[in-house]
C-alpha cells in the first residue's frame, strides 16, 4: 500500500470513527461525507475509476445532502445533556470490538496473505462497464430501475404528510 | 502483508466502526449512516478483489460494487423517509423511545 | 507557424518540465498545469466582474465603476485590496470550524472540475477515462459547502438560503446531467478528450460538425444551459441569495475574504459549466466554419468562452428572478420530461444515419426537430393552461 492510499485509508476510517462518536449530528453527517471522499480515493487507488466518481456523486451529492436534511427536519427540541447513545452500551461496542477482531485475525489467517502480489494493473474502461451491463447484467439493471423507482415513489408516499393530519408548529 | 491483505484490514476496520455505530447510536438516522459504512466496506472489499483476483477482466466486483452503490441510494431514501415518518408520529427519532411494538 | 502557436503553451509547459531535474518532473507536470489553469481563471474572473458590473450599468443606463484607473479599469484591483483588508466577522454563536471550512470546501472542487477540460489542442490537466462523470462529481461537493455555509452561520435566512440553493441544485442536476446523456451515447465514451475529437470534420465542407447543429443537439444545448444557468445560481435563478426575502442567502454571515472566495467559487463554477458546454454541444477548440482553423485551438476556446460571459452577464441585466415554486416546477415538469424525450430523438437520429435516398438529410433533421417541438409546444400549452395562465385577455366594462 503506497502513501497515497495509505492516507486515503487513514481519512476513511478516522472520517467514520468521527461520524459514530461526535455529539452533534449535523457534524457526524460531515464526517460521514469525509469518509466517503476517502473511500471514493482508495477506489480511484485500485483504478476502479468509474465506482470512484459514481461513489462521489451518489454518497457525498445525494446520500450526505439526504441525511444532513433529515436531521434537520428530525431534531427534537434540544434536550440538553442527553446521551447520545443507548443506555447500556458497553454490549455493543463489545460485540463491534469482537466483530473486527474476528474479521482482522481470519484476514490475516487467511491464503491471501500467501498469494503472490498481483503485477498487472487491470483498468475498467467506461466502454467495458457499459458492454457489461447491456449484455451480461442487462436483467439486474432493469431491475434496479424498477428498485429505485419504486423507491422514489415508496419515499415520497412515506414522508407525505396525510392529508387529514393538521399542520403542527 | 499483501496489499490485498491491508485493503481487507482497512474493510473489516470501517466494518467494525459501522457495525459499532449501528449498535450503540440512539439517533436512527446514525444507525443508517452506521449501514452505509458497512455497505462500503463491503464495495472496498469487491473493488480490492477484483483489482488483485484472478480474473480482472470479467468486472465482477465493480458491477457489484456499481449495483450496491445504486441499492444503497434507495435503501438510504426510504430508510429516511421511514425515519421521518416515525419522527412525526413520535415526535423524536431516538430508536429507544419508539417501543411500542416491543411484546 | 501554425504548429508554433497552437501548441504554443503545451511546448513551454513541456520545455519548463524537461528543464527541471529528474526527480521533481513528476511533481512539476501536474502543478505547472494547475498553477496556469487557476492564473488564467482568476485574472479571467476579475476582468469578467469588471465586465460584467460595465455592461449590467450600460443595460440599466447608468456609467458603471469609472473611477479606479482609467475609465474604471483597475476597479477589481481596488475590490480585491477591499475585500483583503476588510474585517473578517464570525458570529458568536457560528460553528467556528465549519464556518471557516465552508468557503474553502466550496472553492476546492470548483478548481478539481478544471482537470478534466480540454482548453485546446492537447491542453488538458487529466484525460479521465470517465471525464465527464469526475466533472459533476466535483460539481456534487458543491451542494454539501452551501449547506455548511448556510447551516454552520446559526442565521435563520442563512439556513433558508441554503435549503433553497440545495432544492435548487439537486432539481436542476437532473436536467444538467441528461442533458449531457445524448452526446455522450452517440459518441460513446465519457471522456471529454474523445467528445472534441467526435466534433472534428465539416458538413458540406465549410460548416463545423458540432453537435449543437443537430435538432437533438440544439434542444439539449438549450436546455444545459438553462440548467447550467440555476446550477451556478446566476440570474435569473439567483434565489438562493435573493435579496428582497433573505438577505443574501447562506452568504448572509459571510464578510472580507470568504464572501470574496464564495463569489470567485461562483463565477469559477459558471466558467467551468460554460467550458462544459463548449466541449460538449460547441466543439470545444475546433474553429466554427474550415476557413478559419489557421487560428490557435485556445484562442477558438476562449472566444467562445468569452462569448458565454457576455451571454450570461446579458441574460441577468434583462430577465427578472422567477418565482421558487416555478423554478422548482419547471426543473420537474417541464425540463425534466422534455430532456428524457430528447434522448430518445437522439436515439432516432443515431439509428437514421444510414438513410441513403434523395432528401433524406433534410428528412432526417426536419423529422427529428418536429418531434421535439411538438411535444414541447404541447407540453408547455398543457402546463400553461394548467395554472390558469395565458393569453392576457381584457374587457371594458361599462
Amino acid at each position: 500500500m503506497n502513501t497515497a492510499l495509505l492516507i486515503f485509508a487513514t481519512i476513511t476510517l478516522a472520517g467514520a470513527a468521527a461520524a459514530m462518536t461526535l455529539r452533534n449530528l449535523i457534524h457526524c453527517a460531515l464526517a460521514g461525507a469525509v469518509a466517503f471522499l476517502g473511500l471514493a480515493g482508495l477506489f480511484l487507488g485500485l483504478g476502479a475509476e468509474f465506482v470512484a466518481f459514481g461513489q462521489v456523486l451518489v454518497y457525498v451529492g445525494a446520500v450526505a445532502i439526504l441525511i444532513v436534511i433529515a436531521v434537520l427536519l428530525t431534531r427534537p427540541a434540544r434536550v440538553a445533556g442527553e446521551s447520545p447513545r443507548v443506555e447500556p452500551w458497553l454490549p455493543g461496542v463489545g460485540i463491534g470490538v469482537l466483530v473486527t477482531g474476528a474479521l482482522v485475525a481470519m484476514v490475516k489467517a487467511s491464503l491471501v496473505a500467501r498469494s503472490p502480489e498481483a503485477v498487472s494493473s487491470p483498468a475498467a474502461p467506461v466502454k467495458a462497464i457499459g458492454e457489461r451491463l447491456m449484455t451480461t447484467y442487462v436483467l439486474p439493471l432493469e431491475v434496479l430501475g424498477l428498485l429505485l423507482t419504486a423507491a422514489l415513489i415508496g419515499a415520497v408516499l412515506l414522508a407525505l404528510r396525510d392529508p387529514g393530519e393538521a399542520r403542527r408548529p | 502483508m499483501s496489499t490485498l491483505q491491508s485493503f481487507l484490514i482497512v474493510s473489516a476496520l470501517l466494518f467494525g466502526i459501522g457495525l459499532t455505530g449501528v449498535l450503540t447510536r440512539r439517533n436512527a438516522i446514525l444507525v443508517l449512516l452506521g449501514i452505509e459504512f458497512m455497505l462500503n466496506a463491503a464495495n472496498l472489499n469487491f473493488i480490492a478483489f477484483w483489482r488483485f483476483g484472478p480474473n480482472p477482466e470479467a468486472l465482477t466486483g465493480v458491477m457489484f460494487a456499481l449495483f450496491a452503490i445504486a441499492v444503497a441510494a434507495a435503501e438510504a431514501a426510504v430508510g429516511l423517509a421511514l425515519v421521518i415518518a416515525i419522527y412525526r408520529h413520535a415526535r423524536t427519532a431516538n430508536l429507544d423511545a419508539v417501543e411500542e411494538l416491543k411484546g | 507557424m501554425f504548429e508554433l502557436f497552437d501548441q504554443l503553451f503545451v511546448n513551454l509547459k513541456h520545455a519548463v518540465v524537461g528543464a527541471l531535474p529528474e526527480g521533481w518532473r513528476g511533481l512539476a507536470s501536474p502543478l505547472i498545469s494547475a498553477a496556469a489553469i487557476l492564473g488564467v481563471f482568476a485574472s479571467l474572473f476579475a476582468l469578467t466582474v469588471l465586465v460584467e458590473r460595465k455592461g449590467l450599468g450600460r443595460i440599466q443606463n447608468r456609467p458603471g465603476p469609472n473611477r479606479v484607473g482609467p475609465a474604471g479599469l483597475l476597479q477589481p484591483l481596488a475590490d480585491f485590496i477591499k475585500a483583503l483588508t476588510k474585517e473578517d466577522i464570525v458570529p458568536v454563536s457560528a460553528d467556528k470550524v465549519l464556518h471557516f471550512l465552508a468557503p474553502v470546501v466550496m472553492l476546492a472542487p470548483v478548481l478539481l472540475a478544471y482537470a478534466v477540460l480540454p482548453f485546446g489542442r492537447n491542453m488538458v490537466a487529466v484525460d479521465f477515462d470517465a471525464g465527464l462523470l469526475f466533472f459533476f462529481a466535483a460539481g456534487a461537493c458543491v451542494e454539501l459547502a452551501v449547506f455548511m455555509a448556510g447551516w454552520s452561520s446559526h442565521n435563520k435566512f442563512s439556513l433558508l438560503g441554503a435549503m433553497r440553493a440545495i432544492a435548487q441544485m439537486i432539481s436542476y442536476e437532473l436536467p444538467l446531467i441528461l442533458a449531457t446523456l445524448g452526446v455522450v451515447m452517440l459518441v460513446g465514451s465519457l471522456s471529454l478528450e474523445d467528445i472534441v475529437d467526435s466534433q472534428a470534420g465539416h458538413h458540406w465542407g465549410w460548416l463545423a460538425r458540432w453537435w449543437v447543429f443537430t435538432p437533438w443537439g440544439l434542444a439539449a444545448f438549450v436546455i444545459f444551459l438553462i440548467a447550467a444557468t440555476a446550477e451556478s445560481n446566476r440570474a435569473p435563478f439567483d434565489l438562493p441569495e435573493g435579496e428582497a426575502e433573505l438577505v443574501a442567502g447562506h452568504l448572509v454571515e459571510y464578510s472580507g475574504f470568504k464572501y470574496a472566495i464564495f463569489f470567485i467559487a461562483e463565477y469559477l463554477g459558471l466558467f467551468a459549466v460554460s467550458a462544459l458546454a463548449i466541449t460538449l454541444f460547441l466543439g470545444g477548440w475546433h474553429a466554427p466554419v474550415a476557413g478559419l482553423d489557421w487560428l490557435p485551438s485556445w484562442f477558438w476556446f476562449g472566444v467562445k468562452l468569452a462569448g458565454f460571459i457576455v451571454f450570461f452577464i446579458w441574460v441577468r441585466g434583462t430577465l427578472p428572478r422567477v418565482r421558487v415554486d416555478h423554478l422548482m416546477g419547471f426543473a420537474w415538469k417541464f425540463l425534466l420530461p422534455l430532456v428524457l424525450w430528447n434522448l430518445v430523438v437522439a436515439a432516432v437520429w443515431w439509428y437514421s444515419r444510414g438513410w441513403a435516398f434523395a432528401g433524406a438529410g433534410i428528412l432526417r433533421w426536419v423529422g427529428c426537430a418536429a418531434m421535439i417541438l411538438i411535444p414541447y409546444s404541447l407540453l408547455g400549452r398543457a402546463l400553461y393552461t394548467r395554472h390558469g395562465l395565458g393569453p392576457r385577455t381584457y374587457r371594458l366594462v361599462a
